[in-house]
């Protein structure tokens, strides 16, 4: 079965298909739970909650959003890596921070133009190493920054002088992670810090108005962190904020100092949380919609809820992620959907309505997240960029967590901030990345993945039953062409599912159809076979070349044994060859295009196809073709074209590999196809065992190869048929010349790399990937890495299925591909178990560390056998191959002595 | 060695069944009884045996298993099996065969072995971990035995080095071992060298490969100056030596492989600054560990004075701890009194940005002058040198005049957000279990400081962190490395550079003249930080260009 296996995202894609189709089935808890709110629990008062801001917040962002933004995708290089970037509320300027850039563009229609350098000053301190910065939402004037060193600072661009820096606060011990206004409130800033802490701030005041310790506390019993800024907390905010504020504040007072008064801390060095064991913080984010709540993620995985006027404890706090959760995003329009990005790779969508956090959906990307940002408008699209290896942004379909929905590849090192231009437009995303550089991205230049990605399914039954399940515009336009009528091989049942609730009904309706194979038919023996014969390395060229052909040609496969030979004759001197060997080919060779037919056309031509018409067919259409024939020696057997064209030897040999591809063309040809319409309709049972003779390979890959080849998908048969004519010709007219002079192998490497190419896009990836071993540099250049790497997996994958472990593991060995090498080095521990107690063996030596023995004992030597083991299956004696080999010579007992009549075969 | 494995099987003795351990004993006691047995036959004069005769092919091989059994009778977990290896050893010398003695003072050379938990008397956590190491690798070695102060640690320790050398891995066993011995002979640590050249030999490694480096495979080979700069000046490694690595047509090594040979050197590398930080002493069973001499011969044997220990008598200690009692008593106050004033005046004073800049700057520029007067000539006891080329190649001060390299920032790169999600996806599952181990290391405290109880630590271990990577350039832009200065004072920077660097001079006087105060399991505590620390930095750099070459 030669059939390609991709190995990229199609492939997961295809395979996982129908698991997401039940995830998507699955009821959702989403739309209708707008009803709960935390607030009510929390004894709010009537005031508190009417002013609550969403009504306002609409309003000014509807008014904006009536704006049309225009823009392309377009980038500016920045003089240093960024950390972060953010967004101006009118859309139309950006922010970006670095640790040594610090600067707002505006974003224009062709280009990004630098408005304002912020940093300023003759040195640069520390405070201006931005880990994070955010812009105000409601106020275009204000920004904040947090600095690698601890400080937040908040820059007022309404400043006339040069330096807009407004307020500095050096409250945290660490470096500031996160840094997020409120989304409402003019003067609330909250940061996260990697000391634990997070603090809010109130930007008329100097210090913090309340700090939240992310050390797990028991509910109830957490401790106030700062003391005196609590005791100072004259808050004179005449917002119903402030006021829960206020009165929580002066409660949380009182308590903590009648806490306080205990002397048993000697030096109060551990009053207070102890930082070693508070959790750094990660991400820190308001919620859009629930006026007192804000997220808080931690560097232990840990998600916590919290109210802001609540300093002691947590509303929630549970574990999302494995490792860090690096970032965070409530969802702008539904209330409780938030969504984390940890370093265990996974995006996490939770729905916090609920009781208890639920989880909703998880997308698994291919690196640790380092931003999420919820697209706009869209309901279920996220985008996510990376925080190593992987330099990509990709926007996701939660709902369809394999495949992203988008991709942008134009950042050349890690992307390290994302930001959506306006919040009503789903279309502009932008930027800033560690290569220097700031980028807009717009929607529909995106590349899309789901785009490329030909959902497929293909299994096989116990009975070797196929079923196959595609996407449906991929089978209608493929069946439309190519109607199954008079095939014998048509699906046993064909469904069709179309749901106009799918979410993607566009993408994901699908065809199933499922073949039955009648007994006896789609042998792969001769791919086994082959496998197992093939000699790769270890000898010169031209023996592996002569070893291999004799191989193919016992195996009938007549046109792999010529191409050997041609090959051979191309890298090793050619004056060597003698000629009757040369005769003999060649008289094979007429037969050769027989497999490569039936790989092409069994759809077209019936499988049960007597296969004497079909060599005569072949034979006839390659005589045409090679014009040195004659075209009129259709019906002669083999035999008789062992002597018929000695003469023509160099150019038939140069042909041969030409040729392939005339057969390939040629099936395609209605004119030939028409005349074998009757014999398609003859009972196959009647020809069971012709089909043997024929390598027929099973169904699958034809329909594959339909899908992957350009031949087929898209032209018709007489566009087709132009090509070869062409090439056949040209490799005429050289072939004499070449042959004469001597040209080097270089020349002919071209012909060889088609040579690789026709073989690996019939299929037949063996016959490839054991060219591309033995010929080794002399082709590799010639055929780009991706290619062969693709070959190598697939042939590796292919022996793998018929579990031809050895010669997959020397395929593995002997492939120069980086990628393909590295599957070697996985899984390096082989367990053996004793074979008396049946427990795991220590890995030193071979004595059970339980029963004492040694195990698997040679039944003639009685040493250990370290190597291959081969015992009877009647009496489970058995020893080092090489002795029972020796013993069964001699005698038919079982060397041990248990009176056994084994047989080794 | 190698004759005495034919006939005789240590494994047994791993398995935690108990009649198992004591059939295996049983089978030893019969070969050692049958090789003495036919040894004292071919001599003439048995009481003679450890003189010129005794270099008899046979009598050495006894003598390996004699040292062995002494190992077992003073090491294994197991009781019943301590018993009767020295049940065993009792009968042999009944025969009239001299038996080996350990030499030294135990585990460590530094620390009274008094002080150390024996084995036999840890609880059921400790013992848990002892039988799994035991059973592991079939020893116990000094290096557990005196990280057992801090089980927690050392559980995760023991975890991550089965990981590395034994689990799964792009790398073959001895490759593994061999990649251990190289990292160790860097910093002429013979003790490791001898404990991974049984364990390489072990595996089925090739002999010849431990006349010296050329005799390895050229893969290896290559890996030499990344060792080398790695282990002195991690700091210099550029994107070209990984390329370098990577790109050399049939010698080269995947990424994979290099992310698994990178954590092996730096593992040993750091591993090495612990056996001398802490003064390990040979194991019993190998060279140096042992000796069949009458404990009346001589004070010591020559293993002792190549090692630099032939002052190691019990006078200076006693005497120190005479005279300076009052003294290192203020020592620990002075500590904890700055430690507090720095908590309070946090908050109020705050030093300029340039200020705190340029205290990074004069830190690491002052750790250069830091360093011991006494330059020490240590031979190491086997020729350990030959396992690697270069060997002028050492420490160099990151400050070194001329020089300019720029620093290197947490914030860019740092473990935690870059070098795990690297580690993982190359070596899957070691980034985790790495970065456990950083973890514990780190937090690890007792809120204890010499006789104080209920301290406040993470500031002083902060300190000698970050100190630690300030001698590897590295800078936290939100550390204040003035505390550094208040912290740690002169003979406690000493101690840690030398461990750090150069690990090989370090003495038992370094070890003694810090923190006089301070109980034992508080310095190899110190010693778990800087190794951690010191492993931590030059991964960093490592994956650093990894990634670089990746981009």
């Amino acid at each position: 079965m030669g059939k390609k296996r991709t190995t990229s995202g199609e492939g997961r894609e295809r395979q996982r298909l129908p698991a997401r189709r039940f995830r998507i089935a699955a009821p959702r808890a989403d739309s209708a739970d707008g009803g709960s709110f935390f607030f009510p629990l929390l004894g709010l008062t009537d005031r508190g909650f009417s002013d609550c801001p969403d009504l306002k917040m609409s309003r000014v962002t509807t008014a904006l959003g009536g704006s049309v933004l225009t823009g392309r995708t377009m980038h500016c290089h920045l003089d240093a890596p960024a950390n972060a970037i953010s967004v101006c509320r009118d859309a139309a300027q950006v922010v970006v921070a670095g640790r040594s850039i610090f600067k707002i563009y505006a974003i224009e229609e062709e280009q990004f133009v630098e408005k304002l350098n912020l940093r300023v000053g003759r040195k640069p301190s520390l405070n201006l190493s931005c880990a994070d910065v955010v812009w105000h939402q409601m106020d275009e004037n204000l920004l904040a920054t947090a600095a690698t060193n601890g400080v937040v600072v908040t820059w007022n661009l309404g400043r006339p002088s040069r330096n807009k820096q407004d307020q500095l606060f050096t409250e945290h011990k660490r470096t500031v992670n996160k840094v997020c206004f409120h989304p409402t409130e003019a003067h609330v800033l909250l940061s996260g810090s990697q000391d634990g802490f997070m603090k809010c701030f109130d930007l008329r005041r100097k210090d913090s108005v309340s700090t939240f310790s992310g050390e797990a506390t028991e509910a109830g019993q957490g401790r106030w962190a700062s003391l005196p800024v609590a005791q100072r907390c004259i808050l004179r905010i005449h917002h119903s904020f402030a006021h829960g504020l206020m009165r929580d504040a002066e409660s949380r007072a009182n308590e903590a100092q009648e806490s306080w008064g205990c002397p048993d801390y000697p030096l109060g060095l551990c009053s207070g949380p102890q930082a070693g064991q508070s959790e750094s913080v990660r991400d820190v984010q308001f919620s859009i919609r629930d006026y007192f709540t804000f997220a808080s993620t931690f560097e232990n995985g840990n998600v916590q809820l919290w109210d802001i006027r609540r300093p002691d404890r947590c509303e929630r706090m549970f574990t999302a992620h494995n490792g860090p959760v690096f970032c965070c995003d409530w969802h702008p329009e539904d209330r409780g959907w938030l969504a984390t990005g940890g370093r265990d790779k996974m995006v996490k969508v939770w729905d916090m309505t609920t009781h208890r956090a639920k989880e909703m959906h998880c997308v698994q990307t291919i690196a640790s997240v380092a931003r999420v940002k919820w697209r706009p408008e869209c309901r279920h699209h996220l985008a996510t960029c990376s925080m190593m290896v992987d330099h990509n942004i990709y926007v996701w379909d939660v709902r369809r967590p394999f495949v992203p929905a988008a991709m942008f590849e134009e950042h050349r090192d890690v992307t390290t901030g994302i930001a959506w231009r306006h919040p009503h437009d789903p279309s502009f995303l932008l930027s800033g990345s560690k290569d220097s550089s700031l980028c807009q991205h717009l929607f529909r230049d995106a590349s899309q993945p789901v785009e490329r990605a030909n959902p497929e399914g293909l299994c096989y039954g116990l009975f070797g039953d196929l079923a196959f399940a595609a996407k449906e515009s991929l089978v209608a336009a493929e069946s439309g062409r190519k109607p199954y009528t008079g095939d014998r091989r048509h699906p046993i049942f064909f469904k069709r599912k179309l749901d106009p609730a799918e979410p993607f009904a566009g993408l994901a309706s699908s065809a199933l159809s499922v073949f039955e194979t009648e007994p006896g038919g789609g042998g792969m023996r001769w791919f086994v076979d082959t496998a197992e014969r093939y000699a790769l390395a270890g000898r010169p060229l031209a023996e592996l070349c002569d070893h291999n052909a004799k191989v193919a040609r016992e195996l009938g496969r007549n046109q792999v044994a010529q191409t050997w030979t041609m090959l051979r004759i191309i890298y090793c001197s050619p004056g060597l060859v003698p000629t009757a060997n040369l005769n003999h080919s060649v008289g094979k060779g007429g037969s050769c295009g027989l497999p490569l037919m039936n790989s092409f056309n069994l759809k077209d031509m019936a499988p049960g196809l007597g296969s004497e018409t079909r060599l005569d067919r072949s034979k006839g259409d390659t005589r045409s073709d090679t014009v040195l024939l004659d075209s009129s020696a259709t019906l002669i057997t083999n035999e008789d074209n062992e002597e018929t064209e000695g003469s023509d030897v160099p150019a038939d040999y140069l042909l041969g590999d030409v040729e392939g591809e005339e057969d390939e063309l040629y099936l395609l040809d209605p004119e030939h196809t028409h005349p074998e319409e009757p014999e398609c309709v003859l009972p196959q049972e009647a020809f069971p065992l012709r089909h043997e003779i024929v390598d027929t390979p099973p169904g699958p890959e034809h329909l594959q190869d339909k899908a992957d080849s350009p031949h087929v998908s898209g032209s018709e048969a007489d566009v087709a048929s132009l090509a070869p004519v062409d090439s056949s010709f040209s490799l005429l007219s050289v072939s004499h010349a070449l042959y004469d002079s001597r040209l080097p192998p270089d020349f002919f490497s071209v012909l060889v790399r088609d040579m690789l190419h026709f073989y690996a896009e019939q299929g037949d990836v063996q016959m490839a990937v054991s060219v591309l071993i033995i010929l080794g540099e002399r082709v590799r250049k010639d055929i780009d890495e991706q290619t062969q790497e693709h070959w190598y997996t697939s042939y590796i994958d292919l022996l793998q299925r018929f579990r031809l472990w050895n010669v997959s593991n020397e395929v593995v060995k002997l492939s120069t591909s980086r990628a393909v090498s590295c599957l070697n080095q996985a899984s390096t521990t082989l367990h053996v178990n004793c074979s008396h107690c049946k427990r795991p063996m220590s890995n030193r030596g071979w004595v059970c560390d339980r029963c004492h023995r040694c195990a698997s004992m040679c039944a003639v030597c009685h040493h250990v056998v370290k190597g291959l083991f081969v015992w009877c299956q009647g009496c489970s004696h058995g020893g080092h191959l090489q002795h029972i080999m020796k013993w069964l010579e001699g005698s038919s007992h079982c060397p041990a002595g248990c009176g056994h009549l084994c047989e080794y075969s | 060695m190698a004759e005495g494995e034919n006939e005789v099987r240590w494994d047994g003795l791993c398995s935690r069944d108990s009649t198992t351990r004591e059939t295996a004993l049983e089978n030893i006691r019969q070969t050692i009884l049958r090789k003495s047995e036919c040894l004292r036959s071919v001599k003439e004069t048995p009481h003679r045996p450890s003189d010129g005769l005794s270099n008899t092919e046979s009598s050495d091989g006894l003598n390996k298993l004699l040292a062995h059994l002494l190992m077992l009778s003073k090491r294994c977990p197991f009781k019943d099996v301590r018993e009767k290896s020295e049940f065993i050893l009792k009968s042999i010398q009944e025969l009239g065969i001299r038996i080996p003695r350990p030499l030294g003072q135990g585990p460590s050379r530094f620390i009274p072995e008094k002080e150390i938990l024996q084995v036999g008397s840890e609880d059921a956590q400790m013992h848990a971990l002892f039988a799994d190491s035991f059973a592991a690798l079939g020893r116990l070695d000094n290096i557990t035995l005196v990280m057992v102060f801090h089980p927690q640690y050392l559980e995760s320790f023991l975890k991550t080095q089965h990981y590395l050398l034994q689990m799964d891995g792009p790398l073959p066993l001895h490759y593994r071992h061999y990649i251990g011995i190289m990292a160790a002979a860097r910093h002429q640590c013979s003790y490791l060298v001898n404990l991974h050249v049984n364990d390489f030999l072990h595996v089925g490694g090739d002999p010849k490969w431990l006349n010296g480096l050329e005799n390895a495979p050229q893969k290896l080979q290559n890996l030499g100056e990344l060792n080398k700069v790695l282990a002195h000046r991690p700091w210099l490694i550029t994107k070209e030596h990984i390329e370098g690595l990577l790109k050399a047509e049939e010698h080269s090594w995947s990424l994979a492989e290099l992310v698994h040979a990178v954590v092996l050197l730096t593992h040993y590398h750091s591993l090495a600054s612990f056996t001398f930080g802490c003064g390990i002493s040979p194991e019993i069973h190998c060279d140096g560990g042992h000796t069949f001499r009458p404990p009346s011969v001589s004070n010591y044997c020559i293993c002792d004075i190549t090692n630099g220990n032939h002052s190691v008598d019990e006078m200076p200690v006693n005497s120190a701890e005479n005279v300076s009692v009052s003294d290192s008593f203020f020592e620990v106050e002075a500590l904890m009194e700055k430690m507090r004033q720095l908590q309070e005046c946090r908050d109020e004073e705050e030093a300029s940005q340039e200020e705190m800049a340029s205290r990074f700057e004069i830190e690491k520029r002052e750790s250069m002058f830091v360093f011991s007067s006494d330059d020490d000539e240590v031979t190491p006891a086997r020729d350990v040198s030959r396992h690697f080329e270069d060997t002028s190649y050492g420490y160099k001060d990151f400050s070194r005049h001329g020089m300019h390299v720029p620093t290197f920032r947490v914030q860019d790169y740092c473990w935690e957000d870059h070098g795990y999600s690297l580690v993982n996806r190359l070596y899957p599952d070691v980034g985790q279990l790495i970065d456990e181990k950083f973890h514990i290391a780190y937090n690890l405290t007792y809120n204890t400081m010499a006789m104080h109880k209920d301290v406040d630590t993470s500031m002083l271990r902060r300190a000698i962190w970050n100190y630690i990577h300030c001698m590897f350039g590295i800078r936290y832009d939100d550390y204040d490395y003035g505390e550094i200065n208040q912290l740690l004072d002169r003979s406690f920077k000493v101690y840690i550079k030398t461990v750090v660097c150069t690990p090989e001079k370090v003495t038992k006087r370094m070890y003694e003249s810090f923190w006089r105060q301070f109980k034992h399991s508080e310095k190899v505590h110190v010693n778990l930080l800087l190794i951690e620390a010191r492993m931590q930095a030059e991964l960093l750099y490592a994956l650093r260009a990894i990634t670089r070459y990746m981009t």
